[in-house]
């Protein structure tokens, strides 16, 4: 096993409690309404713990699969301009790249990112494998105690979803341009959750990414002056 | 027989969202002036999804009771504390508010 293997399953120690208990709450919810193997099956394979509560809450209303498909999909759009930042540290073929962005989740974000600010794909997979464990274990086991707990939510699990992002957030707003980008999608996202469908909030706050594009004095910009100052 | 298709069109639609990039970017390299955007992504993109699990989801926009259990987590991030400190903060914080609120 390489050494950046297992560095970024290391990594995702901490996030392994997070995971597995938001794989339970999947579990305990999802069996009585969609059955216990198809909800481990579905973590097992869509692995996307946002898109499946939000299917999962459209079949629960007696919606199709088609409305249950959309509404998880709107929940997952965020990954099409991840798999663009994570793009270059796949290696292969365009159909072996497609099959090792099958890795990216959000706590990739932080976890798989290397000294020098770029995605590094071992550390992702290292990571995503510790995470897959413990939502598709998580899931088994919500099946399978099921009745046996009492609501999730009155143990507060709903709320470390958002506890989740806050603790993987504490180290991204260092700079003003990322707290003000901060700021911006949470304004986006209030203003948006009243009249947008399910998960598009989310996607519309992406676009904040793009002041990016505004010059500035980030250290991208001081270290290219540098480099023509040379 | 609504959950297999489900269960199979999600798996689809969501290898075609994770792969378009990796695969449409292919062996090149990002253009240089996408970095900054690619860099902001983590701060933008996570602050969105505590926003939107916070008052967001399927009811629309709501405030209840993880509101408190939130405020505990950033509280504890604030501190320093470590990912499991922050998560049972969270919980706790929002079980008891809802027990207290019941």
């Amino acid at each position: 096993m390489s050494a950046t293997l297992r560095g970024g399953a290391c990594r995702a120690v901490p996030v392994f409690p997070a995971t597995l208990a938001l794989g339970v709450s999947f579990g305990v919810l999802a069996a009585p309404i969609i059955g216990g193997v198809a909800a481990v099956a579905m973590s097992a394979i869509v692995f996307a713990g946002g898109s499946q509560f939000a299917a999962l809450g459209v079949l629960a209303g007696g919606g199709g699969a088609l409305a249950a498909t959309g509404a998880g999909l709107l929940m997952n759009a965020r990954f099409l301009p991840m798999g663009f930042g994570f793009a270059p540290a796949f290696r292969g073929g365009r159909l072996w790249r497609a099959a090792q962005g099958q890795a990216i989740v959000d706590a990739g974000l932080v976890l798989a990112r290397a000294d020098d600010g770029t995605y590094d794909r071992n550390l992702l997979f290292g990571s995503t494998a510790v995470q897959f464990v413990a939502w598709v274990g998580g899931t088994a086991v919500g099946v399978l105690a099921g009745s046996a707990l009492p609501d999730p939510d009155a143990f507060g699990i709903d709320a470390i979803f958002p506890a989740f992002y806050i603790a993987l957030l504490g180290g991204e707003l260092r700079d003003g341009r990322a707290r003000i980008a901060a700021l911006l999608a949470v304004g986006i996202v209030l203003a948006g959750a009243s009249f947008l469908p399910p998960g598009v909030p989310v996607i519309a706050a992406s676009a904040v990414a793009l002041i990016g594009l505004i010059p500035g004095e980030d250290s991208g910009a001081r270290k290219k002056k540098e480099e023509t100052a040379r | 027989m609504t959950v297999w298709l489900t269960i199979a069109l999600l798996t689809v639609g969501t290898f075609v969202i994770k792969g378009a990039g990796p695969a449409a970017l292919g062996r090149h390299d990002l253009p240089r002036w996408a970095l900054p955007v690619i860099a902001l992504l983590p701060a933008v993109l996570l602050s969105a999804l505590v926003a939107y699990d916070t008052f967001g989801g399927a009811e629309g926009f709501h405030v209840d009771a993880k509101l408190a259990g939130v405020g505990a987590a950033l509280a504890a991030v604030a501190l320093r504390a470590p990912m499991i400190v922050v998560l049972v903060a969270a919980a706790a914080v929002t079980a008891l508010t809802r027990l207290v609120a019941a």
